[in-house]
């Protein structure tokens, strides 16, 4: 009973902290801190929308997506962009639910996916089905994955410059603009961001 | 995809970051709970909240002012996760149910941070921000307070129980730890490319003509707390995997560096207070051993992709952002699993056998290598009590350690300690695996769908977080029992801490002896390792080999 009493009393105590916690770490912290995003870094913190020659905004409705975020390619025009990675966000790029897929390595309805996605992309590409690479047949983390690796922009480099009656050394080329590599040579993986070089690849061919 | 020579070189470049800002953390963050001068906004904000900053608090009046406090902090958040649809920000989501408002009230305020339910279509931003953004800083601050009172009571001599004062603890570390370092960081992530808006979700209609909702939030300030704080707790579903989180490979080092960097300093400080750095360089290196270890281990693992599907796939990517690949994805998951932290960049699940089977391990270790904020520094110290009590046993004398003897009363209450996690791993982790209900949750089959239960259970008992998230947690079965797992997994060993400090600063610190075990050298950090990995081992051991073991050998 004692000890009630004494549990109450630092409750009160502790009510009078976390109002005051609340107050500071609550509403005045990420105020602050989205005042200096809003003032110093607005693009940034709108989440790097780009427009459809690419350049920078912070209003949604002149933006086809995020920089940071990669997207459903389908409908008619998707043979003459980059695929990026199979998501399971959602129906596919949903950032509304963002996840992988959580299957485990020996789960057979992965293994069955991974055979199909291996099947259906030699046969798009026109190549071997050893040479896709595990990018390309493997959903990613956030389902958001805005990159693929250089080996599968490679691999789909002739079918890409074929539909837009470009020549394969030109999409090489957008290939290599919009490629980084590992920062400070160590940091990361070499990578390819799928929207922007799609971008690019639209303005080039004057679609 | 990765590459040997540029994944061992991304660990050093961690490494040395860690190796210059440990030590100058350390010595600030031990001057802090030593100091008996307030700043002068402390001393306005305690007059006003009417705490006496100078009481020097008996153990038992430590204790309820850390359950006080966190109960509060729970029905806070309780009340925050039912009403939100009420207040301003909601996003137009609806209230929580009460089994989910319970388990993220639980798993915030207990520095867990396990999430039954999806970030972007759950909460709002006024949730995120007020309610969870704010356990993050203050649940930290509770378990680095407990580690100092533990700290500061190994180096006292006769003081009749008495370890400190816990308001005092708290504010000094919110205020002049953790959130100057949060600002930075959260400007620094923005820098990044960390979204920090109040913005509704934004449809853009896609290059192909669909779609998509971008979807906003004060994400970079909760972010950088998340790590700082070692809680893990994603504004998104899918964690430092998305790229609002996470966006570059040096944002992802960036976020692995602040999760680290609290806790081996709370080693550090250890150190200091209590008068002897090479005490703390003992636990340091012993911390630094078992994660290296498992960064190691994982690191093998998802590059060496062993198994069927990235067999098949010709790498373990499969949950993996390609920004990140295999290496640092083994060194974030290694790290966040060592840490109590369990924000992830990559689905553990979908971890190669091996993979996740060290990160379940690292959990099971007792978030110890190098642990939560606090609470891993004093994890390991009451290994180190196991340890001095196991070596006193061999040569037939009195432990001690830090010249406080180890009695039974000392050694019993060191004894509920480790056994406490076990317990509610084990006895949880088989109510989940036995129940219907429980069973209903799991998403993979086999050996793959037990390590989902288990790896649930673990995470929530030792305070992690992470998950093995194909799990479908959010049904009020798993909403309970990982709750419970979660409230007692953090308060009843936080408990024998502060029961233990109160009889070590009772009691007086006798000079070493010739007999006294050295606690400062190499033989001694070599036998803590031991003693960590074995009460592990004993324990888990049989269901490991049903879990990840029988899975890697398939």
């Amino acid at each position: 009973m004692k000890d009630l009493f004494a549990l109450f009393r630092h409750s009160l105590a502790g009510l009078r902290v976390m109002i005051a916690a609340t107050l500071l770490l609550g509403v005045a912290y990420p105020l602050v801190v989205t005042g200096i995003a809003q003032v110093a870094f607005p693009w940034k913190a709108q989440g790097s929308l780009v427009t459809a020659t690419g350049g920078h905004t912070t209003d949604a409705g002149d933006a086809v997506g995020s920089a940071l975020l990669g997207q459903l390619v389908g409908g008619e025009d998707a043979d003459r962009l980059f695929h990026n990675r199979p998501s399971a966000a959602g129906d596919g790029y949903d950032p509304l639910s963002s996840y992988g897929s959580n299957l485990g390595p020996e789960n057979p309805d992965l293994i069955a996916a991974i055979k199909e996605r291996k099947a259906e992309i030699a046969q798009r590409e026109g190549v071997d089905p050893s040479d896709v690479p595990p990018d390309a047949v493997t959903a990613s983390g956030s389902g958001l994955d805005p990159h693929i690796s250089v080996a599968y922009a490679d691999l789909q480099i002739a079918r890409v410059a074929e539909a837009n009656g470009l020549t394969e050394d030109a999409v090489r080329r957008l290939v290599d603009e919009h490629t980084s590599g590992r920062t400070w040579g160590v940091l990361g993986e070499p990578r390819v961001n799928v929207l922007e070089l799609n971008i690019a690849v639209r303005v080039l061919a004057g679609s | 995809m990765s590459s040997l020579a540029p994944a061992l070189a991304q660990i050093a470049v961690l490494v040395i970051a860690l190796a210059i800002a440990v030590p100058l953390l350390g010595r600030y963050l031990a001057h802090l709970y030593t100091s008996p001068k307030h700043l002068a906004v402390e001393r306005t904000s305690y007059r006003v909240l009417r705490v006496d900053p100078d009481a020097d608090q008996h153990w038992r009046t430590y204790a309820m002012s850390v359950l006080g406090f966190s109960l509060v902090g729970v029905l806070l958040l309780f009340g925050l996760g039912r009403l939100q649809e009420h207040l301003p920000l909601s996003l137009g989501f609806p209230g929580l149910p009460s089994d989910g408002a319970w388990n993220t009230a639980v798993s915030f305020v207990t520095n867990t941070n396990w999430q039954w339910y999806s970030g972007e279509a759950t909460t709002g931003h006024l949730m995120q921000m007020s309610g969870l953004t704010v356990q993050n800083f203050v649940s930290a601050g509770v378990g680095m307070a407990v580690a100092a009172a533990f700290a500061r009571a190994l180096s006292r001599d006769l003081q009749e129980g008495r370890i400190g004062n816990f308001w005092t603890d708290l504010v000094r570390t919110v205020v002049r730890v953790l959130l100057p370092i949060s600002l930075v960081a959260a400007v620094v992530l923005i820098l990044l490319g960390v979204v920090q808006n109040l913005v509704e979700p934004m449809a853009v209609h896609t290059l192909t003509g669909g779609v998509q909702d971008i979807t906003g939030g004060p994400v970079a300030s909760q972010e950088a707390i998340k790590e700082l704080g070692t809680n893990g707790g994603g504004f998104y579903n899918a964690n430092s995997a998305h790229p609002f989180e996470n966006p570059t490979p040096f944002s992802d080092i960036f976020e692995i560096f602040l999760l680290l960097v609290i806790p081996f300093a709370m080693a550090w400080a250890f150190g200091i207070i209590v008068g002897d750095r090479r005490q703390g360089g003992a636990i340091l290196a012993v911390m630094a051993v078992l994660w290296g270890a498992a960064v190691g281990l994982l690191t093998w693992a998802e590059m060496a992709a062993p198994g069927t599907a990235p067999g098949l796939a010709g790498g373990a990517m499969e949950g993996k952002e390609v920004r990140f690949g295999e290496a640092a994805s083994a060194l974030f998951a290694s790290s966040t699993t060592g840490t109590s932290t369990g924000a992830v960049n990559a689905m553990h699940d979908s971890l190669t056998a091996p993979g996740g089977g060290v990160a379940l391990f690292n959990m099971m270790l007792g978030e110890v290598a190098p642990g939560g904020v606090g609470s891993g520094l004093y994890g390991m110290l009451m290994l180190a009590v196991v340890t001095v009590f196991l070596a006193g046993l061999m040569v037939g004398r009195t432990p001690e350690y830090l010249g406080k003897k180890i009695g039974q009363r000392e050694v019993t209450l060191v004894a509920f300690y480790v056994l406490t996690t076990p317990v509610l791993v084990l006895v949880g982790g088989a109510i989940g695996l036995t129940a219907s209900d429980g069973l209903a949750g799991l998403l993979n089959s086999g050996p793959h769908g037990l390590s989902e239960g288990l790896y649930a259970v673990t995470s929530a008992s030792n305070n992690n977080g992470s998950a093995f998230a194909g799990i479908t947690s959010g049904t009020p079965f798993w909403n309970t029992l990982l709750g419970l797992c979660m409230l007692f997994g953090r308060f009843l060993p936080m408990v024998f801490v502060l029961a233990l400090a109160g009889l070590f600063a009772r009691s007086q610190k006798l000079p070493p002896s010739a007999g006294t075990l050295p606690t400062h050298r190499p033989l001694f950090v070599v036998l803590l390792s031991g003693v960590a990995v074995v009460v592990v081992g004993l324990t888990y051991v049989p269901v490991l080999v049903l879990g990840p073991i029988v899975e890697s050998l398939s």
